[in-house]
């Protein structure tokens, strides 16, 4: 009984916590004893919460007995230990903030303790989100529940495993260049990369401030339309952060498809896409046009230049955005004899190898005499990028096509190869640099059992077509009924 | 050979704004260490900065002022570089698309104006502050500061010697005061000024190698530097040495200039603009708001001086040189409306004063009142100009007002001509000789006479009064 209810999705408990057919401390205890029985092998949480979660959920409990409960009362959650948590220790996964507590929320952390959400614990990431696998991660990999010896992908692997694993009801990630989406893929879970501005990113710890984007990780396409009308809207705090008025995400879901042209980038269906990812989303293009849609090939011919533009514009701003952890004010200090010592004691324990890759690599970009060629070159083939979605999306309602190239790959498979591991991120990466909304939804599983996922890529602002259309998708399949074998 | 110096200033003055720059924290001056800190201007993870409104009003206030055509559109950007007192690893500052460019200050040293080009206004947050122990090797941070707006004014290098240097700071200065927009403190640092120098011989129009001046606290420092810097580069360049490119400090116990770091010490601050922060965009209707709010500067306030008031330029110049100095002026008229009177009085004395205390005109304990009063004594007659000055000495330390002065030391002036002239007549018939040399042409014995009356009266007597007295008598 305990475990259906982690099975459920957030959209069936929510109607069964409204309806007072289960309590939100029930459905706490439930979740903490699973994660206590099956997290050992996965590795999904850095810090389980089981205190804060029971008060929260005695709360939820409290408000929805009141009959003041809103669709997201009661209900457990997974944070990508990124997002800044008032009292809980938030560590990005490194040593650096091992011991880090903030002392406030991050705005989407704060909407959803307004909602009465109930937050398990902190989940599993690449170190500061720099990674396609959680294998950065300072405190070891997380594994994924469909096999073992694979990764979850990354950097939001932990929250991918978790609401595969049905160790939280849904999860919050982030998304720089894929990390989101790919390990949503990898895990067979929804993933949604909102339109970047969409959602505030105050109390985000910054990766790439002009490329991250919160967005959530969930069991099905609803669940993940609930949790961003929880999350999205303007935050004075986040000057980034779009004034558009949010629409009724939910509400969108039931439109027909019927009619919608959806765009096929001949570019992402090419050379170097494993034929099982090919064989998978063609049939899944079939299926949207069983649905009604037109399909129709287009280019986006810049497409090869996504993934060096984005690891000179990246790791540009995470050079700068990481400058900050040294020693002074909080977190790691390593105490040296006089302070460059500390500085570089600091930054060489508190860091572990691909955060100091990526933070040399963007201080090089920006360094006088090479800033012409690097940083400002990739900004210009950033707007090259913007311009072929602009063109793909005067024709199209939306794109689709793989999340990456191949299924997950195993565990320690690509980390001693970066540039295989970023050339990974060929079809996520573009997106994040045109700041538009995609999503990936399951499309099918590999002869291995691994889960393939489709992407469906919007306009920007274009969030609520880009869930009209994977929720159409996933109404005609079954693929997001599968449950690994735990 | 002869040289002339090229000099640039880079002037950076605080805002006085009520909040920080990026977030809501409280810019007081003075408030113990860390207690103006939120985790915005601590650069905690994952806080974000958000730009105050009031601290780009008071930026574009300056930029109207100088004649600056302000951009449209400006871009934040990052300026990397490792500190303890930088809590973000970088401070946000503008860099390619400052706020304002091209705008110019005119200056006057000794009778001739110059104009003086301004090349960019820009804005940024400032650092926080060291504190070194006395007892340890231990260094504490006060962030309190960090996060203060400044705005950043560069010059261009159009300044040829060290006085037009002060001249141009003593500008900008009166304008921020003008404007309100900052308090103008140089020795608290609420306004800081670093010099580019270079020398070149006279007729050439290529620039030589610059050296860059920094930790000039005070007019006399930045003036003494630049004297103290032509020195030393005109005697290198005599020995045909090399002027190195550096960056020197100034240490005003010693006089001379030290260097800090050379060019290859020079930082890389891999500026790039900040993603954090989307373009500053100001619509036209914004800058004409400003501009409409922009209150009388110094050079209107000249023009207005010199038409309403008739003073010469020299004088109305002199005036509105300092906002406090011009105000003071029109404080005292509304007291006694007798403007060169006025003009002349605070020319002379009021100044002579604050040079010999080397003091600004807030620090004067002569209320703009008791001044006119004492002004309208004097033209009353009750006091003589003599007198007056006596009197003012005594507020001026006293702080006291001019009746209390006049009544105490019975300063009163003997105006009743039917009592003087008894004592005239006293005097006359006492000096018989030079009665009669008067008689006789010698009309200067005139002043001894009345120099005996005000003897007898101990200088009260009204002196106009006491020449025609002896003047009548005389002649009878």
């Amino acid at each position: 009984m305990s475990d259906e209810l982690c099975r459920l999705s957030l959209t069936d408990l929510s109607r069964r916590l409204q309806a007072g057919e289960v309590s939100p401390m029930e459905v706490t205890e439930a979740f903490l004893s699973r994660i206590e029985r099956l997290d050992g092998s996965l590795r999904a949480y850095l810090t389980v919460d089981a205190r804060g979660a029971r008060e929260q959920a005695r709360a939820a409990q409290a408000r929805l007995a009141r009959g003041e409960g809103g669709p997201l009362t009661g209900i457990p959650l997974a944070l990508k230990d990124i997002l800044a948590t008032r009292g809980l220790r938030t560590t990005c996964a490194s040593q650096m903030l091992a011991a880090f507590v903030p002392p406030y929320d991050a705005t989407v952390v704060a909407r959803l303790r307004e909602a009465g959400a109930v937050f398990l614990g902190k989940v599993n990431l690449d170190e500061f989100a720099m990674g396609s696998s959680t294998e950065t991660s300072a405190f070891g990999p997380t594994h994924n529940p469909w096999q073992r010896d694979c990764t979850p992908g990354g950097s939001s692997g932990g929250s991918a495993a978790a609401v595969a694993a049905d160790l939280c009801t849904a999860s919050l990630g982030s998304d720089t260049g894929g990390s989101i989406r790919q390990p949503a893929s990898h895990c067979g879970v929804v993933g949604l990369k909102p339109t970047y501005g969409r959602v505030s990113r105050f109390g985000l710890i910054a990766y790439a401030s002009s490329l991250d984007q919160i967005g959530p990780l969930t069991k099905e396409v609803r669940d993940a339309a609930l949790l961003l009308s929880a999350i999205a809207g303007h935050d004075p705090k986040d000057s980034t952060s779009l004034r558009a008025p949010v629409p009724d995400y939910p509400a969108a879901l039931g439109r027909e498809i019927a009619g919608l042209t959806v765009g096929v980038p001949r570019e992402y269906l090419g050379e170097g896409v494993d034929p099982e990812v090919q064989e998978a989303v063609r049939r899944a293009l079939a299926t949207l046009e069983g649905l009604g849609a037109r399909l129709a090939e287009v280019s986006l011919p810049h497409t090869e230049y996504a993934v060096a533009a984005y690891y000179l514009i990246a790791t540009a701003e995470a050079s700068s955005n990481l400058a900050r952890y040294d020693g002074v004010k909080y977190g790691l200090r390593v105490a040296g004899k006089n302070l460059l010592e500390t500085y570089l004691r600091t930054r060489t324990q508190g860091f572990g190898p691909e955060v100091r890759r990526r933070i040399m690599l963007g201080t090089y970009a920006l360094s006088a005499g090479y800033y012409e060629a690097y940083y400002r070159k990739a900004s210009q083939v950033r707007a090259l990028i913007r311009r072929d979605f602009d063109a793909a999306f005067a024709t199209c309602d939306v794109l689709a096509g793989p999340v990456a190239p191949t299924p997950a790959f195993r565990l320690g498979e690509k980390l001693a190869d970066p540039l295989t591991m970023y050339l990974s991120d060929i079809f996520t990466i573009p997106v994040n640099l045109a700041g538009l909304p995609a999503i990936s939804v399951p499309c099918g599983f590999s002869r291995a059992g691994l889960p393939i996922g489709l992407q469906i890529l919007g306009p920007p602002l274009g969030d609520e077509v880009v869930l009209q259309t994977a929720y159409a998708f996933e109404q005609a399949t079954d693929f997001h009924r599968h449950k690994p074998p735990l | 050979m002869d040289y002339e110096a090229v000099i640039g200033l880079e002037v950076h003055a605080q805002l006085l704004t009520e909040s920080k720059i990026f977030c809501g924290c409280a810019t007081r001056f003075g408030a113990p260490p860390n207690t103006q800190v939120c985790p915005v201007c601590l650069g905690m993870p994952g806080t974000l900065p958000v730009l105050n409104r009031r601290a780009v009003e008071f930026a574009l206030k300056m930029a109207l002022a100088t004649h600056c055509r302000v951009a449209p559109e400006s871009v934040f950007a990052r300026k990397n570089y490792f500190y303890p007192d930088l809590p973000k690893g970088y401070q946000i500052s503008q860099y390619e698309r400052p706020l304002a460019e091209h705008g110019y200050l005119d200056i006057q040293v000794n009778g001739t104006s110059r104009r003086i080009g301004i090349t960019r206004i820009h804005l940024e947050e400032d650092a926080g502050k060291l504190i070194h122990s006395d007892t340890r090797p231990v260094s504490f941070v006060d962030f309190n500061r960090t996060g203060v707006p400044l705005i950043e004014i560069v010059s261009e290098p159009e300044l040829r010697t060290p006085e037009e240097a002060v001249a141009y700071l003593q500008g900008l200065r009166n304008i921020l005061l003008y404007l309100g927009i900052c308090d103008g403190n140089l020795e608290e640092g609420s306004l800081r000024c670093d010099a580019n120098i270079s020398l070149r011989p006279v007729g050439e129009t290529a620039f030589g190698t610059k050296v860059e001046i920094k930790n000039m606290n005070s007019f006399r420092f930045l003036r003494q530097a630049l004297e103290y810097e032509i020195r030393r580069q005109r005697a290198l360049l005599l020995e045909g040495r090399e002027i190195l490119q550096e960056t020197r400090l100034w240490d005003a116990a010693k006089g001379q200039t030290f260097s800090m770091r050379g060019k290859e010490e020079a930082h890389d601050y891999r500026y790039f603009p900040d993603p954090d922060l989307v373009p500053l965009k100001v619509s036209d209707a914004w800058l004409e708001d400003i501009r409409r709010s922009l209150p009388e500067l110094p050079a209107a306030r000249t023009r207005r001086f010199m038409e309403e008031y008739g003073l010469p330029e020299y004088d109305a110049g002199v005036l509105t040189a300092d906002k406090a100095l011009a105000d003071y002026f029109e404080a005292v008229l509304a007291t006694f409306p007798r403007p060169k009177q006025v003009s002349n009085w605070i020319m002379a004395e009021v100044l002579r004063e604050l040079k010999k205390e080397e003091a600004g005109i807030a620090s004067l304990k002569v209320a703009p009142r008791d001044l006119g009063r004492l002004l309208a004594l004097v033209e009353e007659g009750a006091i003589s100009g003599k007198m007056a000055k006596m009197v003012f000495e005594d507020m001026v330390t006293s702080g006291r007002d001019p009746e209390t002065i006049i009544r105490e030391r019975g300063l009163t002036q003997i105006s009743d001509a039917g009592a003087l002239e008894a004592q005239a007549r006293e005097i006359l018939a006492a000096h018989p000789k030079e009665v009669a040399d008067y008689r006789a042409g010698k009309t200067k014995v005139l002043g001894f006479f009345v120099g005996q009356l005000m003897k007898r009266t101990k200088g009260q007597a009204n002196p106009q009064l006491a020449n025609e007295i002896f003047r009548k008598l005389l002649a009878d």
